[in-house]
């Protein structure tokens, strides 16, 4: 996946905030690439293929977008494409748990065996998860 | 000594093993692997997906639908009055594409879309939004100061010119259709398409490279 991200300036302390956001420089970030990993492309692809499957609607996918990246927002996360997709990813979970019989507690367990397998694959192997 | 040894292979294991994905692609791993588990999602769909979105659908499908609107006035007709299906003439309709307006720039009016709520946007088209699309910066200023945000992308819009910003959802986006540049009148619907940016069918270009 090419490129990395060109973080937006952190901000430093900011008392006018209309101020500050005319300095950044969204012009600056025009050009980079639209993902800068793999699994950013694969929320994606995922939450598209689950829109055109009937999972959920894409009017749905855009709510729990929208409500994740205004809490980001609120919480003072950086305004950079990391925030948007781990937003994106949040929203894709909360709308799979709630649509299907995929549940948080689920999420949790494979992605701790995904870590296990990890671990215990020496570097350079395939690393698969051992099957159930 | 016993400690030391732990220590050490502990050391040795930590470099021998494979490198450890980062939280959220550990996450993303494990909602496909159930998601596919439990036969929602087709891996090779989702392969297939990243590699053309990665790869191959950028911004060149709305180009050329610019570019044949451009050449064709009874194209352009029916692109401003019914463009999913006109799109479709095209072969390029897609979901993010079924439920879209094209909304044409003038000498009095420039056009700029937004989605102020997400990054709804016709990917399809248009390929994955740009990163200062999906900013916060941008969803919020190009409503409260288009002409700011303009300036910011070198595009400077006279007074007398009205910017129109349109604000996309899930259910209506937007596509903007540059106007064609002085002095491109023998060329071919390839070259034109040449001419036209992504960022001018955003809004975020307005005068576009001739002759």
């Amino acid at each position: 996946m090419p490129g990395s991200l060109g973080k937006l300036p952190e901000r430093g302390l900011i008392l006018d905030k209309s101020a500050t956001e005319a300095l950044t420089p969204l012009a600056a970030v025009d050009g980079q690439p639209a993902f800068e990993e793999a699994w950013q492309a694969e929320v994606l692809a995922i939450a598209d293929t689950l829109v055109q499957n009937g999972m959920f609607s894409a009017g749905e996918w855009s709510d729990a977008l929208g409500a994740a990246l205004e809490t980001a927002a609120a919480d003072g996360a950086v305004d950079n494409q990391e925030t948007y997709y781990r937003c994106a990813l949040q929203a894709l979970e909360t709308l799979v748990a709630s649509n299907s019989e995929i549940d948080q507690q689920a999420m949790a367990g494979k992605r701790e065996d995904w870590e296990q397998a990890y671990l215990s694959t020496p570097h350079g192997q395939p690393v698969n998860l051992k099957s159930d | 000594m016993t400690d030391f040894d732990a220590r050490k292979v502990a050391e040795i294991h930590e470099h021998l093993h494979s490198h450890l994905p980062s939280e959220s692609a550990l996450r993303v791993k494990a909602l496909e692997t159930l998601l596919v588990d439990k036969g929602l999602v087709n891996p090779q769909t989702i392969d297939a997906w990243v590699e053309a979105y990665t790869e191959e659908i950028g911004p060149k499908r709305g180009a050329r639908v610019v570019a044949r609107a451009w050449s064709d006035p009874e194209y352009r007709k029916r692109l401003l009055e019914n463009a999913p299906a006109a799109i479709d003439e095209m072969g390029y309709l897609g979901k993010a594409t079924a439920h879209l307006k094209v909304v044409e720039n003038t000498d009095a009016v420039h056009n700029l879309v937004v989605c102020t709520l997400c990054s709804c946007y016709p990917f399809s088209i248009l390929g994955i939004a740009p990163a200062w699309y999906k900013a916060a910066a941008y969803r919020s200023r190009a409503v409260r100061d288009p002409r700011g945000v303009l300036a910011e992308f070198g595009v400077e819009i006279d007074d007398q010119v009205e910017v129109r910003v349109w604000d996309s959802t899930a259910e209506l986006r937007y596509l903007v259709m540059p106007q064609r540049p002085a002095g491109t009148e023998g060329m071919s619907e390839d070259e034109l398409a040449e001419l036209v940016t992504r960022n001018s069918m955003i809004g975020t270009d307005r005068e576009l490279g001739g002759e």
